[in-house]
């Protein structure tokens, strides 16, 4: 449409996010590194009462991370793709701009709200979903102003076809409001029963119906919040950092619907070997498994992206960062449903096998895109080069060889708790007492931790980096089209 | 009902269930796979949205809006 006036993409909102995904990341990672070596030094616990213990932060710690430090990078990036691919800027709808600035103020108020509950003690004790009702409440109301942003920008979008990026971003958006809103169902007790303190509630079911529910909500937290709209990113990142369209489009629209219709059955290898129904954990297992293939069909057309440009590897960091995202997802999600299979379970349930997933996920996969998508954005958001690639390139082999020392002692300090667990004698007496496991691992632990600490080394000089290029970055004229400017 | 019974339909429903969704999704990868062939769609322009991401570059496929908004927007 014709304009009179020159307009540009507007990124206020994009840069708020930003800065709030680089604060939280630290607090997340620095709260994580110290409940590691918690773990492997117990007297660690005792340096502040009842705040310091590994029990008041490592809820902490997970929350931070992921619905801080992850969800301000989402809504960062959606905030800077939704509207390029869309082809139609937030400064054209005053109302969309007004929204957008409430949901980066509201949320903060809803952080503040987390973080004092969470440290005062006060938590619905549900894995990932503690926060009691009315911070719920907060949460549902920012969620819905999201909704409204995303949909309000589509309304008055030039570009025809939603890209693929929007549709992953849609996903995220309603995936995570059918979760958070069925498993945070709860009855608030004070009222009902006039009993116990204003904000506590117990959830509104019971015994193993609650538990099947929080771990429909608690994997799908994983596919919504830390999968779906992180290949979002990648799809949109890759591609305009290369300079190379997707592969294949088609096989992107292909795994995303496979990707939806598998990842909602699959929660039930949580409860493996529990009260829940045979057939859910069959189900839970065998979905694990069919997993692969959606997963794997992004990653895979991510990396033949770059068939023919393989040497942007070595020339352009922020390609490492996005090509080492897409092999450790492969690797994530080759090894989640190893874990699902029932009798690797038994072995692996329980043991520190399951965090060092986890974080090869999120550190590997979540960590390495969001830091790349901030750079990339950064050059487009202030016109400046990014500061160092020096500085880039060491942060890239530090934070790698975090996640790889993270990694490999959870698979040992795992694979030796479970065997040990299950070590008997000839009569059939257990082998081991617990103890017994915690004296073994505590080298491992001293691993994970120093892993960790490596990761969040690396995560400040990206911080550094960000800020240089924000305020002091040499100014550039045009916008680069691909890749993007950096200084030696 | 006899558990015998249910678990009878459990198997039924499993089986048809599979055959049902497989079904689904290789007719799926056949409409999406000929598309280009028999000139429903080409499905591979769309990458380039994420290439020309201007806002001065031409859509892949344009939207036309209202006409009152049309206006409204040329106003400004």
């Amino acid at each position: 449409m014709q304009s009179s006036k020159i307009i540009n993409y507007d990124y206020s909102v994009a840069k708020l996010f930003a800065i709030a995904t680089i604060v939280f990341g630290i607090v997340g990672m620095v709260v994580g590194v110290w409940i590691a070596f918690q773990m492997a030094y117990p007297e660690l616990n005792n340096l502040a009462n009842e705040y310091g213990t590994f029990g008041r932060l490592r809820p902490l710690h997970t929350n931070i991370a992921i619905f801080g430090f992850i969800l301000s990078g989402v809504w960062a990036t959606w905030y800077y793709i939704g509207q390029r691919v869309l082809k139609v800027s937030m400064i054209e709808s005053p109302f969309l701009m007004i929204l957008g600035k409430i949901h980066f103020w509201l949320y903060l108020v809803g952080v503040v709200g987390v973080v004092v509950s969470l440290f005062m003690g006060i938590t619905s004790s549900k894995e990932y979903a503690e926060f009691e009702w009315p911070i719920d409440i907060a949460i549902v109301v920012v969620w819905v102003i999201w909704g409204i942003g995303i949909f309000g920008l589509i309304g008055i979008r030039r570009e025809k076809i939603l890209y693929i990026s929007v549709w992953y971003y849609i996903a995220t958006f309603l995936g995570v409001a059918m979760l958070y809103l069925f498993n945070n169902m709860a009855v608030p007790t004070y009222f009902v029963t006039g009993f116990g303190d204003w904000w506590h509630s117990v959830s509104m079911y019971a015994g193993t119906n609650d538990a099947m529910v929080q771990w429909w909500y608690g994997h799908n937290a994983v596919a919504f919040i830390f999968t779906v709209p992180i290949i979002a990113m990648i799809y949109y990142f890759l591609p305009k950092e290369s300079g190379q369209p997707i592969f294949s489009y088609k096989l992107s629209i292909l795994s995303f619907w496979g990707l939806m219709f598998v990842y909602l059955w699959a929660g039930g290898h949580h409860l493996l070997y529990s009260t829940v129904p045979d057939w859910v954990q069959t189900m839970g297992s065998i979905f694990s498994i069919v997993l692969i293939l959606p997963s794997w069909g992004s990653a895979i057309n991510m990396l033949l992206t770059m068939k023919g440009e393989w040497q942007q590897l070595k020339d352009n960091p922020l390609i490492k960062f996005m090509v080492l995202a897409s092999t450790f997802y492969m690797f994530s999600t080759i090894e989640g449903p190893i874990q699902a299979i029932k009798s690797v379970n038994a072995l692996a349930h329980f043991t520190d096998w399951i965090p060092g997933h986890v974080h090869d996920g999120t550190l590997g996969w979540v960590g390495f895109m969001i830091i790349a998508s901030l750079l990339h954005m950064a050059p487009r958001m202030f016109k400046r080069e990014i500061y160092s690639k020096k500085l880039l390139e060491s942060q890239f082999w530090i934070q790698t060889t975090g996640i790889v020392l993270y990694f490999s002692s959870m698979w040992i300090a795992g694979l030796t708790q479970g065997m040990m667990w299950r070590a008997t004698d000839q009569y059939g007496n257990l082998a081991y007492s617990f103890i017994d496991t915690v004296n073994v691992l505590h080298p491992y632990y001293t691993i994970r931790g120093v892993g960790g600490l490596l990761y969040l080394i690396g995560f400040c000089m990206f911080a550094y980096n960000f800020y240089k290029t924000m305020t002091v970055g040499k100014e550039i004229e045009e916008e680069p089209h691909s890749t993007s400017p950096m200084a030696a | 009902m006899e558990m015998e019974t249910i678990r009878e339909l459990q198997a039924y429903g499993y089986a048809f269930a599979s055959v049902f969704f497989a079904g689904i999704f290789y007719a799926y990868v056949y409409y999406l796979y000929t598309s280009k062939k028999s000139g429903r769609k080409d499905y591979e322009k769309y990458a380039n949205m994420a290439l020309n991401d201007n806002l001065n570059d031409t859509p892949v496929e344009k939207i036309e809006p209202l006409q009152e908004e049309k206006q409204k927007r040329s106003n400004k």
